[in-house]
Formats: C-alpha cells, sequence, structure tokens
C-alpha cells in the first residue's frame, strides 16, 4: 500500500502555516463550499463518509453531530480536544504546529454544521509551539474574516477561543476536558447525559479529535467516494501514523488504514541495526500489545479488535529485543497512577496498588502469587472505574503477561536492568543510522 | 502584589468565554507568568475575580501539575521519562541533567534559577529523547547535548527550540499559555525532517 | 426523597430486583428501589439528598443485558429492567468486593482510635461485602493528621475515600463552597485554602454524612463509643425551624447531638448551634429552691418554697407573667392558665425581645392558631419569596436550606432590608434597599413589577424584627390581603410560636381566641372548668407591660427565661424587678431575674422533659425526656405546685396540658385586624442589627469550639460611607448609652444604616448603645 498524504501534503511548504500559504494549496475553499450549503447535507456528508473520530474511541463522527438537537433554542458548542497526552501519541501536535489551518477551517466547517457560534480549541499547556501556532492561525483567520460574524457573507457568526491546559492527562477524556474548560479539576462527567445533550455550559456541544476535523474540510472538498476509496468499509479514510520508537526513521507517515505495520515499519527504515522487534502497540499505551506475529494485520479499527488489542490513537510504538517488558510497563504504570485523577476508587487505589508491585517486579522482588493479583486487579478496575482511564490502567499487564509472562517471573529474582541493560536500549548510543 | 496589568488581563481572559470561570485556567497561568509561581495571594485575586472561594481556586491549581507552589527560577527543564522515551534514553538523560541541577525531580536546583521536573508523554516520541525547557521543544537529545544547552542557558547564551523559538524564560512560556498567544508564531521552525519522514518518500516517488 | 403524593397519577416502570417484581415511580434509582425492598446494595459517595456521582463504585450491580456492572446509585431504573444485586449475582458481588478492597488499601487501621468505629459505614460494609483479608502489602499513603478544616471540625486525610459527600454538602446544600477536594490520584484530599476555613453555619453536617471517620468534631473526638450510648429522639430548643435531632448521651450527660430525619421540615440536616450548643444543659444549673431572705438567696425546700410564693403572691396586688421565647407549648400553655385563673389577670407575654402592640395584633391577626398555613414543603415550589425583616442563615437556618433548595428550582428571593447579607447572596437574593427602621415605607413603596409576581403561590416571610420597625408589620398585612400571597412568620426562639397558640399573651386565648370575644371566652372557660366571667379583659403586654412593671403598677411578677439584656428596655425591666413587690422566678440557670428574684425554683431543660415545640409552620414537634429519671419538675409542674399552695386546681401533666389544649381546635371566629400604624422615617443614620447563629447567647455558653466558628464582629457599612468617613480600619457607632468600635467591614449596606451584631463578642447592642433596630445612631470613624 502506497503512503497518501493529504494532511500532510504539503508540510514541505514553510509558509503552510500562514494563511497565504494554506490558500494557496486550495484552503479554505471547502469552507467556502460548505457555508452555501445546508448544514445538515455537511453533517449527512460526514455521516456518509464514515469519517471515525481519530482520538482513540473510533466513533463515527457524523453520527455524535447528529446527536446534536437542532432548534432547541440553546447555544451549541464545538469543543476541539487537542490535549494529545497519550503515550506513544504524537499527531495532534504536529498537525497543530504544521498546518493549523486544516484544524481552523474544519473547526469553521464543523461549527456551521452543528449550528455552533463558538468553538473552542482546548490545547495542553505543555505545548505552546503548537498554541502558538493556532493561535496565530485564528488571528489571521480573524482578520480576513473567516472568523467573526457574517463569515463571508453567509449569516454565520462563530467565535474560536484558544484555550491552554495546565498538565492533567485526564483532560484528554471528553467530559473532564469538558470541566476543565468550564474551570473546575478536570474529573469525568456522569453520562448521561451526554455532552450532545448537555455539555459545555450544559449546553449541546460536539467534541472532536484534532486529527477527526483536520479530515473535514478534505472531505468536503473532494467528497465521501474520494474519501472512501481509502481504507475499509469499517474504517475508511486515512490516518496520520506517528511511527515511533526503535525504527530508522521514527516519524509521521500518512497512509490509508488497512495499511500493516509491517509496511509501516518498511517505511520508516525497519527496525535499527541489529534490532529484532519484540513488542509493538497500533496506538498509545492504552492499548494492548502485540508482537511480531501481528505485523501483517490491517491497521484498521475492526482487525485491531480482533487481534486483541486497539487501534487508537494509530500513533505505532516499536521496541526492540533490548527493552524490558517488565520495565516498560511499570513505567505506563506509573503514568496512570501520576494521572489517576482520584474520582474513582478502582482507578484512584488500583495504579497506586498494581504500581507499587510493579515496581518490585522492576527491581527483581516480585513474587509469583502477585503475578497473579496483578491479574486479578486489573480485573477489578477495567470496566468497574468511572472512566477509560481506569480501563487503560489496567491495559499494559494482562497484554504483556499474555507474551512474556517468563520475564515476569524472571523479574521475581531478577531485577529489569539485570535483565536487560538499559544501555542497549537507547537510541544515542550510537546505535542508529 | 499581583499587579493592576494582571488584574486588568485576568478580566479580559474572563470576558472571552461565555461563562467567566472558565478562564481560571489561564488565570493561573498568568500568576506564575507574574510571579514565578502560583502564590497565596495569586490564589486569592483569582478568587476576588471570579467571585469564588480561595478553595475552589485552590483546588483547581493543585489538580494540575503545572501549577507549581514554590519559585520555579528562570527556566523550568523537562525530561520525558515516560516508556519510550524513558528507555529509548530519557532516563539516561535526566540522571545527567538531575547531576548537573543538583536537583531532585519537580524541585529547584541548587542555584534554585531552574527547576526539573521528570514529565509525562510530550506527543513528541518520534523525537525521543525529548526535554523541554520552559516547555519549548529540545528534541532528540542526548545526556551530553542537554547538559550543553543547560549549561548555555546558565551562561545567559542563546538557545533555541529544536522545533520554536529561542528560549526566553519560563515565566515568558506561562504568559503564552495564559494569553493562548504570542508573538512568536511566524519565529522558528516547526517542521523538521522527523516529520516530513512520510511525505518525503511519498513525493520521492520511491514507492512503488 | 420526594414526597409522593398519592391522589395524583404518577407514572411507574415495571422492574425486577433480584428477583422480586417492583413497581416504582419513573425516575427512580435503582439503589432507591432496592432500598424500599430491603435490599442495601453497599455505597459510600450516594446520598439520597445529593446529587449522584457514581464516583466511589461500590454500588455496581448487573443489569441484565449490559455486559459491564453499573452503579446503582445513578442508574434510573426503565421499563423491564431485570437488576440482580450483590445476593444474586457474581458479577456484582466480586465487582463490590474487588472496590471493597481497594477501598481498603490507603485506610488506614485507626478504627481502634477512630471516632467512628462501631457506626461506621465503611466497617459494616467490609464485613458484610469484602474480603476477609487484604491482599495489598504496600505501604499507605499517609499525611500529617488531624488538620482542622474549621474551628470545630478536624480531618484525618489518610480516612477519606474520596466520596466527596462533605464537598458536595457544602457546595450543593450549604452553598459555602470552601470546603474542596485538594490535588489528584491517591493524594486527592478534602481541604481548605490558606487562611479561609470552612466558613459555614453547617459544618457539623460533615462529620455526620462522612461514611467514614475522616471528618469529626473537637467536641466530641475521642469522647465515646456509639455503643456506650443512648440515643433519644429529640427536637431542638435552639430556634423556631423545629429541627428533628437525635441527643446521644451516656451515664446522665449528653455527648452528642446530630441532626434526625425529618423528610418535612429539617431534611437530615442541621445547624452547627442546634448539633453543638448543649453543654448549657448541664453546666451551672440550679440545684434546689431559693428564698430570698434579709435580702440574700438562701436555699429552701420545695414546700417551704411553695408556701412562700404562695403567700407572696397572693399578697401582692396587680400581677403579671412574663413567659420568655423558650418555653415549651404545654409549659406556655400552663404560664397561660396560671395567669388567667390563679393570678386573675391578662399581663402576660412571651416575647423577650424588642417587640410592639403592632406586632401583637399582627400575631393575632395573622398567626396565632394558624398551623401549616405555609409549610417548607411549599416553600420549594413557591412562585415568591420575600423576606421582610428576616435573615434566614442566621435566624432559620433550616429554612434557609429550604429556601436554597427551592431557588435551585427556579424560586425568585426578594429581600427587603438594609443589609444585602452573605446569606441572601447565597440565595440569589434581589435586593431591596431600605434603611433599618424604613421597611413599612419600602414594603407600601414596592416596585410594581415584585407585586405583580406575588400571588397565591407565593410567601412573605416576616421575622420577629418587622417589630422594630414602626408600620412594617401592618403593611405586610396589606401586602397580603392585596396580593393573595401567603404570609409566615418567623421568630427566632423555639418557644414563642407555641406560645402564641397557648395564648401566652395578653389578649389571646389559647388557639387564637380574642380574649373580649364572648364565644372565645366561653370555649376556654368551658375547657378550662372555670366560669366565664371569671376570665379577666384585656391586660398588658410588651413594652406597656414593662413600663407597668417599672412603674410600679404591676407589683407581683411570675418570670421564666428572660433575659433582660435581650429586651430594648432591659434596664427598666430590671428596676421594675427591684421594685417590685414579690417575684418569682422560675429557671435553670442564674440570671439577672434570679439574682432578683424573691423566690427561684429550679425547672427542668429539655433533656429531662417531655413536652413539644411548636415550629414556624405551626407544625408541633413533640419530643421526650431523655433523661426519664430526672427529678427536676418542668414549669407546669411547679406552676402546678404553686397554683394548689393557693388552692387552685391545675394541672401539671405535660401529656393531660397537650390533650387540654389541642382540644381548642384553631378559632375560626372574627379576629380583629391590623391597624395601620404611622410609619416613621428614621431621620440620620440607623442601626442595622440582629442575632448572628452563633453568637454570646446564653445557651451556646461553655462550646468553645463552637464559639471559634463565629463570624467576627464587624461594623459593616457601604463603600460610599466607607468613604465618606475616611476609610478607617474601626468604626466607633454611638448611641444613647454609649459606644461600640469594632474593625470595618465594607459590605452591601445601605447609606443610612451600619450594621453591627447584637450579641456577639464587643458588641452588645442594648447593653452597649442603649438602643435597638431602626433607631438613630452616630458613626464615626476610628476609635472612640
Amino acid at each position: 500500500m502506497k503512503l497518501t498524504p493529504v494532511i500532510t501534503e504539503h508540510w514541505d511548504d514553510p509558509e503552510l502555516y500562514t494563511l497565504d500559504g494554506y490558500k494557496s494549496h486550495g484552503g479554505y475553499e471547502a469552507l467556502a463550499k460548505a457555508l452555501t450549503s445546508d448544514p445538515d447535507s455537511i453533517i449527512a456528508t460526514v455521516k456518509d463518509s464514515g469519517l471515525r473520530g481519530r482520538g482513540g474511541a473510533g466513533f463515527p463522527t457524523g453520527l455524535k453531530w447528529s446527536f446534536v438537537p437542532q432548534n432547541d433554542g440553546k447555544p451549541h458548542y464545538l469543543v476541539v480536544n487537542a490535549d494529545e497526552s497519550e503515550p506513544g501519541a504524537c499527531k495532534d501536535i504536529p498537525i497543530m504546529m504544521a498546518n493549523p489551518h486544516a484544524l481552523l477551517e474544519g473547526v469553521i466547517i464543523s461549527s456551521f454544521a452543528i449550528r455552533a457560534n463558538h468553538a473552542f480549541i482546548y490545547i495542553r499547556g505543555e505545548v505552546p509551539a503548537a498554541i502558538r501556532k493556532v493561535a496565530f492561525a485564528v488571528k489571521q483567520a480573524r482578520e480576513a474574516g473567516l472568523i467573526g460574524k457574517n463569515i463571508q457573507g453567509s449569516g454565520f457568526d462563530l467565535e474560536v477561543t484558544v484555550h491552554a491546559g495546565a498538565g492533567a492527562y485526564i483532560c484528554g477524556e471528553e467530559t473532564a476536558l469538558l470541566d476543565s474548560l468550564e474551570g473546575y479539576r478536570g474529573q469525568p462527567r456522569l453520562k448521561p447525559p451526554f455532552p450532545a445533550v448537555a455539555g459545555l455550559y450544559a449546553s449541546p456541544t460536539v467534541i472532536n479529535n484534532v486529527e477527526t476535523i483536520a479530515n473535514i474540510p478534505y472531505i468536503i472538498d473532494r467528497g465521501v467516494d474520494w474519501f472512501r476509496q481509502f481504507g475499509t468499509e469499517k474504517s475508511p479514510g486515512f490516518k496520520v501514523f506517528a511511527v515511533s520508537g526503535h525504527v530508522q526513521r521514527p516519524g509521521i507517515y500518512e497512509a490509508p488504514l488497512g495499511i500493516t505495520m509491517r509496511e509501516l515499519l518498511d517505511f520508516a527504515g525497519g527496525m535499527r541495526p541489529g534490532a529484532e522487534l519484540k513488542f509493538w502497540l497500533p496506538g498509545g499505551s492504552s492499548v494492548p500489545m502485540l508482537t511480531a506475529d501481528h505485523l501483517d494485520l490491517p491497521l484498521t479499527y475492526e482487525a485491531m479488535v480482533e487481534a486483541g488489542s486497539m487501534l487508537g490513537t494509530g500513533t505505532p510504538m516499536i521496541f526492540d529485543q533490548t527493552v524490558s517488558v517488565v520495565k516498560a510497563v511499570t513505567r505506563w504504570l506509573e503514568f496512570y497512577k501520576h494521572e489517576s485523577c482520584g474520582k474513582c476508587t478502582p482507578c484512584r487505589e488500583g495504579t497506586y496498588w498494581i504500581t507499587g508491585v510493579l515496581e518490585k517486579f522492576e527491581h527483581g522482588n516480585g513474587t509469583t502469587g502477585e503475578m497473579e493479583t496483578l491479574t486479578t486487579l486489573c480485573g477489578q478496575i477495567a470496566g468497574r472505574s468511572f472512566c477509560a482511564l481506569g480501563d487503560a490502567a489496567a491495559t499494559p499487564y494482562p497484554a504483556a503477561i499474555k507474551y512474556f509472562s517468563d520475564e515476569f517471573t524472571a523479574a521475581t529474582h531478577t531485577s529489569a536492568d539485570e535483565q536487560f541493560d538499559p544501555v542497549a536500549s537507547y537510541v544515542f548510543s550510537g546505535v542508529r543510522a | 502584589m499581583i499587579t493592576e496589568s494582571t488584574r486588568i488581563k485576568m478580566r479580559e481572559l474572563a470576558g472571552r468565554y461565555p461563562n467567566p470561570r472558565s478562564a481560571l485556567l489561564p488565570m493561573l497561568h498568568l500568576v506564575q507568568a507574574e510571579q514565578d509561581e502560583v502564590t497565596t495571594e495569586g490564589i486569592a485575586a483569582c478568587a476576588q475575580e471570579l467571585e469564588i472561594t480561595q478553595a475552589e481556586v485552590t483546588a483547581v491549581a493543585t489538580f494540575y501539575t503545572m501549577y507549581k507552589h514554590s519559585p520555579v527560577g528562570k527556566h523550568h527543564i523537562g525530561v520525558c521519562i515516560n516508556t519510550l522515551c524513558g528507555l529509548l534514553g530519557g532516563d539516561a538523560v535526566y540522571d545527567r541533567v538531575a547531576e548537573r541541577l543538583g536537583a531532585t525531580h519537580n524541585g529547584p536546583s541548587a542555584d534554585g534559577n531552574f527547576w526539573l521536573e521528570r514529565i509525562e508523554c510530550q506527543a513528541a516520541c518520534t523525537h525521543a529523547p525529548v526535554m523541554t525547557v520552559d516547555w519549548e521543544f529540545m528534541d532528540d537529545v542526548t545526556p551530553q547535548s542537554a547538559v550543553d544547552v543547560i549549561d548555555k542557558l546558565a551562561a545567559g547564551e542563546e538557545v533555541w527550540s529544536t522545533r520554536g523559538p529561542m528560549i526566553r524564560d519560563f515565566q515568558a512560556t506561562e504568559h503564552t499559555l495564559a494569553m493562548a498567544e504570542d508573538d512568536l508564531a511566524t519565529i522558528g521552525n516547526c517542521v523538521d525532517e522527523k516529520m516530513l519522514a512520510g511525505l518525503k518518500i511519498a513525493k520521492s516517488g520511491a514507492q512503488q | 426523597m420526594t414526597i409522593v403524593n398519592h391522589n395524583e397519577k404518577i407514572d411507574t416502570v415495571n422492574v425486577v430486583i433480584d428477583g422480586i417484581e417492583m413497581e416504582v415511580p419513573k425516575g427512580t434509582l435503582v439503589i432507591r428501589a432496592a432500598e424500599q425492598i430491603g435490599i442495601e446494595i453497599p455505597r459510600f459517595c450516594d446520598h439520597p439528598l445529593l446529587t449522584p456521582v457514581a464516583a466511589c463504585r461500590a454500588c455496581l450491580i448487573e443489569i441484565d443485558g449490559v455486559p459491564k456492572p453499573q452503579p446503582a446509585c445513578a442508574q434510573v431504573l426503565s421499563e423491564g429492567m431485570n437488576v440482580r444485586t450483590q445476593r444474586s449475582s457474581e458479577m456484582a458481588r466480586i465487582a463490590q468486593e474487588g472496590v471493597m478492597e481497594f477501598l481498603l488499601v490507603n485506610h488506614p487501621l485507626d478504627c481502634p482510635v477512630c471516632d467512628k468505629g462501631g457506626e461506621c459505614p465503611l466497617q459494616n460494609q467490609a464485613m458484610t461485602v469484602g474480603r476477609p483479608d487484604s491482599r495489598f502489602e504496600g505501604e499507605k499513603r499517609t499525611f500529617p493528621k488531624p488538620i482542622n478544616v474549621n474551628a470545630e471540625i478536624l480531618l484525618d486525610r489518610e480516612r477519606c475515600v474520596s466520596c466527596a459527600r462533605c464537598t458536595r454538602f457544602a457546595e450543593e446544600i450549604a452553598g459555602d463552597a470552601s470546603l474542596e477536594l485538594l490535588e489528584r490520584g491517591a493524594q486527592q484530599q478534602v481541604g481548605t485554602a490558606n487562611d479561609e476555613p470552612f466558613d459555614s453555619y453547617f459544618s457539623g453536617n460533615v462529620v455526620q454524612i462522612c461514611p467514614v471517620g475522616a471528618l469529626t468534631s473537637a467536641s466530641y473526638r475521642f469522647r465515646s463509643r456509639p455503643f456506650d450510648l443512648v440515643s433519644v429522639p429529640t427536637t431542638c430548643e435552639h430556634c423556631a425551624s423545629g429541627c428533628s435531632l437525635r441527643t446521644d448521651y451516656r451515664r446522665g450527660t449528653v455527648t452528642r447531638r446530630l441532626a434526625w430525619d425529618d423528610p418535612e421540615v429539617n431534611e437530615d440536616w442541621s445547624c452547627d448551634k442546634g448539633r453543638f450548643a448543649f453543654a448549657y444543659l448541664a453546666n451551672g444549673r440550679i440545684e434546689s429552691p431559693l428564698i430570698r431572705e434579709n435580702g440574700e438567696l438562701r436555699s429552701a425546700s420545695w414546700p417551704e418554697a411553695m408556701h412562700f410564693a404562695a403567700a407572696g403572691l397572693a399578697a401582692a396586688g396587680t400581677s403579671a407573667v412574663l413567659v420568655g421565647g423558650r418555653a415549651t407549648v404545654e409549659d406556655a400553655y400552663a404560664y397561660s392558665k396560671f395567669a388567667r385563673i390563679v393570678l386573675g389577670t391578662d399581663n402576660l407575654d412571651f416575647r423577650a425581645r424588642a417587640s410592639s402592640t403592632e406586632e401583637a395584633e399582627f400575631l393575632a391577626a395573622h398567626v396565632a392558631g394558624r398551623k401549616l398555613d405555609v409549610t417548607y414543603t411549599d416553600i420549594e415550589t413557591a412562585s415568591q419569596v420575600l423576606l421582610i425583616g428576616f435573615e434566614p442563615e442566621d435566624e432559620s437556618p433550616i429554612l434557609f436550606l429550604r429556601l436554597r433548595k427551592g431557588v435551585k428550582r427556579g424560586v425568585s428571593v426578594h429581600t427587603v432590608g438594609p443589609l444585602y447579607s452573605l446569606g441572601s447572596e447565597k440565595l440569589s437574593a434581589h435586593w431591596v434597599k431600605a434603611k433599618a427602621g424604613s421597611e413599612a415605607h419600602a414594603i407600601s413603596g414596592l416596585d410594581s413589577e415584585i407585586v405583580g409576581a406575588l400571588d397565591s403561590n407565593s410567601i412573605i416571610f416576616v421575622g420577629e424584627r418587622a417589630a422594630a420597625s414602626p408600620g412594617a408589620l401592618s403593611a405586610v398585612s396589606r401586602l397580603g390581603s392585596q396580593t393573595g400571597a401567603r404570609i409566615a412568620w418567623v421568630p427566632r426562639r423555639a418557644g414563642e410560636r407555641g406560645a402564641l397558640d397557648a395564648g401566652a399573651i395578653a389578649g389571646l386565648l389559647p388557639g387564637g381566641r380574642p380574649i373580649s370575644d364572648p364565644t372565645a371566652r366561653s370555649e376556654v372557660a368551658q375547657a378550662w372548668n372555670i366560669d366565664a366571667d371569671s376570665l379577666p379583659n384585656v391586660g398588658l403586654t410588651g413594652t406597656e407591660l414593662v413600663t407597668a412593671i417599672k412603674q410600679g403598677s404591676t407589683s407581683a411578677l411570675v418570670i421564666a427565661g428572660v433575659d433582660p439584656s435581650d429586651l430594648p428596655n432591659g434596664d427598666e425591666l430590671i428596676a421594675g424587678i427591684e421594685n417590685a413587690d414579690f417575684v418569682v422566678a422560675l429557671e435553670n440557670h442564674h440570671s439577672e431575674i434570679t439574682q432578683r428574684a424573691s423566690v427561684v425554683f429550679p425547672v427542668a431543660v429539655v433533656t429531662e422533659k417531655s413536652g413539644s415545640f411548636m415550629n414556624w409552620e405551626g407544625r408541633s414537634k413533640p419530643f421526650s425526656a431523655a433523661f426519664r429519671e430526672a427529678l427536676t419538675l418542668t414549669d407546669a409542674g411547679v406552676l402546678s405546685m404553686l397554683a394548689s399552695a393557693m388552692n387552685v386546681q391545675l394541672n401539671g401533666d405535660t401529656r393531660a396540658l397537650r390533650k387540654e389544649l389541642n382540644s381548642l381546635v384553631p378559632w375560626s371566629g372574627p379576629r380583629t385586624d391590623v391597624n395601620n400604624h404611622e410609619v416613621h422615617a428614621p431621620a440620620g443614620t440607623t442601626l442595622a442589627t440582629w442575632r448572628l447563629l452563633i453568637d454570646s447567647g446564653v445557651m451556646q455558653e461553655g462550646e468553645p469550639h463552637l464559639a471559634a466558628t463565629a463570624r467576627p464582629s464587624v461594623v459593616a457599612v457601604s463603600a460610599a460611607m466607607f468613604e465618606q468617613l475616611g476609610k478607617p480600619e474601626v468604626i466607633t457607632v454611638t448611641g444613647p448609652k454609649g459606644s461600640i468600635t469594632l474593625p470595618t467591614q465594607v459590605a452591601e449596606v445601605s447609606n443610612e444604616s451600619v450594621w453591627l451584631p447584637m450579641n456577639s463578642p464587643e458588641s452588645h447592642i442594648y447593653a452597649q448603645l442603649g438602643c435597638g433596630y431602626g433607631q438613630a445612631v452616630t458613626v464615626k470613624g476610628g476609635a472612640a
């Protein structure tokens, strides 16, 4: 399968992030088209395209938009989830840094479709580089009348507010994001009511991922048929794959959904010299790990689920034989423990407990009894926590144990660092091409 | 003292939202921009402006990890130690930098000019290991290159972000976050080889 | 829980829980439905009166067709739903067991030293749904402990299970969001901000609803184990809200009081005064009858004291009875009978505070004998609420909470007065600014929009303070008849409403019967088994009565529960008592009255007697004695003995008195209207004042932790006046008698009034200033 740069197509133009630069490549033509259409027809188009949310959940975007009650007399809001904090995920930040107008044009079109007159772009606070680029795009767009009152004479008003977070992975959960955007602690909310009915300020709200929205101008401009030529029936379109880890050329590779990891690996130059792929994750740390046995499966939402994993953010992490699975898993659990919001018992106490035990294994002091206990504890969290962060925290260990239980057994007497010399995993040890 | 000009900015921020309370997170960044940390007077000022209790502000100020409660110093240094970065060398980078600064996690350097933090995934995994200086990217660091950056900063020399503008200082970044903008968008290069990796192949005609 | 009106048709759904078929109203939560059939699903964060959050995950149950367990506290039942709790579902049982194991991971094994042990939902539920042992072998996270969230409430953070009941109560119910969750993850903890304690009149409720021992009270900490305590349902004696309480005692001493469940009155809540102020019950009690001999009081036996008192009263000429505002209904009724039958006088009053003839007329016309005309439940659905001379947060806290509940549902509140208080803010009230004393003017001049919005579904709450503004009560009366809005009068003290209905005021016989009405007289005479002609004619009340006492035209007094410093003319009363021929005092603690009385009889406090209090609704809340073996007598018992010594038979039995009073059904005959009283517009700056909930009140003595939570004594002025006075740090207010100097607080106050607390540390209005609400004072910046 070939790479298909769409969102990334003009990233080699250093002016792409400017309004003129973006427009020189056909930018905002989709908006012009959209503004003369009926908003409901845009929703229908997005529905027909089969576009699925690119934030990890893969929920059909058009369907989400259609849940917003229209003519209800309430203000509607579009909120862009630009909180990209999932370990391994690095696609939204680059999109915002390189092609912020794709996001912005998508925001305007999407807001028009759902009848929102105020859109918010919630960007994680740790990345000013992205914030300033998006803010600049908003500024130039406003100056050009693409944001504001009566956009291009269409009668549609839109205000766009860029908003920086302050360091909380949980704010990537859509309802926690809303609470954070409202000025509260970022803890998830009970659903129902769903955000489409009662979201930001208790008003109908659509929350979408950056990449999802960035797809919109291209879909509107080029059409459903064009979009559906890529990918599969259930996973149409293309994906900004960010490949990282022990590969020769870590980087961004935009390709149709359905491409295999082996193909992507090939594009990324294969493993680094002397390295053998040990395990990989199709998305971020919240998806179960896979092994070399799974390299030829199509990277689609449905195929990954069938393989016992998930596509998630579609940002594969590749680890070679120098890596201790025990250490990798422990570090991820330390992340979940750090990021647990504290609202619900299983995640708050469970991540605390599990991390403590895994740290013992990391130091070679685990016990076989504890291996059992860890599995049970993960089962006590998954499906029982308030939100998906708990589910995510309960994912790495069971997946690791499936394929690498020997390493954990070894960790009952030998530390991870003794089993696998950390220095061998470093990419700056001169082991790079 | 929270200055009047900061308060004016706080009110401007509040005016950007249908509900003023939404400005609380940016306001706390603004407090850090002025005071180098979230001070109790900063909390009191936010509470006053938004007509909420100090406890409600403190609840927010202690939830998010970017808000610090003692002076950060001139520069905030972050080293990503999440699994991918950490194992790919971030752990070694952190150890070297900690040693160089005489600092421990989430604390000041020995001379108080730097703040060191083990940070979580910076969404730059393709550029692992990743360090940040005042939250600007310093991609693909090694222990040596990281220490070199610190030395330069300590000597007051100009340092550039690998994907961004020149480094200013912690408080300047906090101001950018608070106002959600600055005038550096056109400065520095944000798109590098790794971000163009796939595009390069696609355009080279190398793929069949 | 809402009360279901069974006369209305409700939509229901048919469901099955653990195999039991049920029909429940639409919208019912699984956890509530299960309770109705005796199935208790474990829970921590759930509370029937708080918005569900489904945070603790202890209540996970299985729903047919749903793969993952669901929280019962947030799951609304739908038609045909088949629910299985831990009783019939392995999935639910294991899920709950897992959550319980997690809850105990960081929870310390403090049970041996934790107040909650023995009545702890965590202990109980760990026993019923938890594992017999924990597999956790790590180190628990700890915090320095305990810390104060306010002077009364202590927090042991490591015990906290993050259920957020306390923070949700503080924000949702009380409106005091100064208790919050701080930090994140396993470090998440309840806390306050620097220098900002959990300032709430309702802070004690968090101790009661905390499902573990994280929140405890300083006054109870380490004092007792629940299994040592005997619990008795009681009614609060502090204000006219009428809260149900549970009094716990051990070996004859009350150790603590909790809010008790009364869905129609206080729901599950109490205020801090009701909860914590009870040391007075035991401290400083008068132990025996006392007789004044050669100018000195000495102990005497009951027979000696009775004879002495009977002789003294019989020898005296005209007499008067001052009942005070704290008597039970039955005791007040006994005073009412004693005055008319034994003393042959209608000179009596229960109002030991600023009062007026206008008020007496108002009470006779609108309040006496009317029961449950306006109820707490009515507040929740009122169209409009108008507050006049009434500060609910300080004067009837539970009514305040109900108003908040109503406001959340859309009830609009207007408050007329000189100060827009914190309480008003928490009610999102609209302020009709009125200089203190000018309320009559303000009411007559109310905006047509406000008046237009008043209808029969509106409520006008008027407090006892309205009596201090001439014309206000008659204006309220007119407004009520003009708009059809219902009037509810709210006194501060627990005994006033009952005393009114018992006829313990000149001009009124029980049930609101005018003493001048022949039919009324004959009804009462019949019930009292006397000749109607022997009933006296209208006597004196209020200021007139005190004046008469001072002048000596009343030479004998029977006086109970009155503190002269509560009266604007307290000095006159004291002078009158000193000059009177004979004074009989019935009291439980020494006072300025007992120091001057001829004879003193000790009477029971509320824990030592049965009785009832009638709250502002006109609802009778009976209570039984906590200490049944107590040998102290009720006021009625003492009066009965005294009557007997004067050869008159008066029943002193509480139950008999209650029965007899109830037999006199409320008066439905003609009532006199309120006369139009002259409306004074007071000149110059006037004094605005009322009693803060926590203040220097006698019944709050002996509770240092509670006292430390009191709001500070300040002089509150408007921003404009603050400027005018030169932005002083302290302000001196001067009245006829003297001055008070206090720190300044700039607040939402009328420009023509200053506000000070009536009876707080450094601020005793009558004693220090010598004038009252609505009267002229001079104000200057700086010290005296």
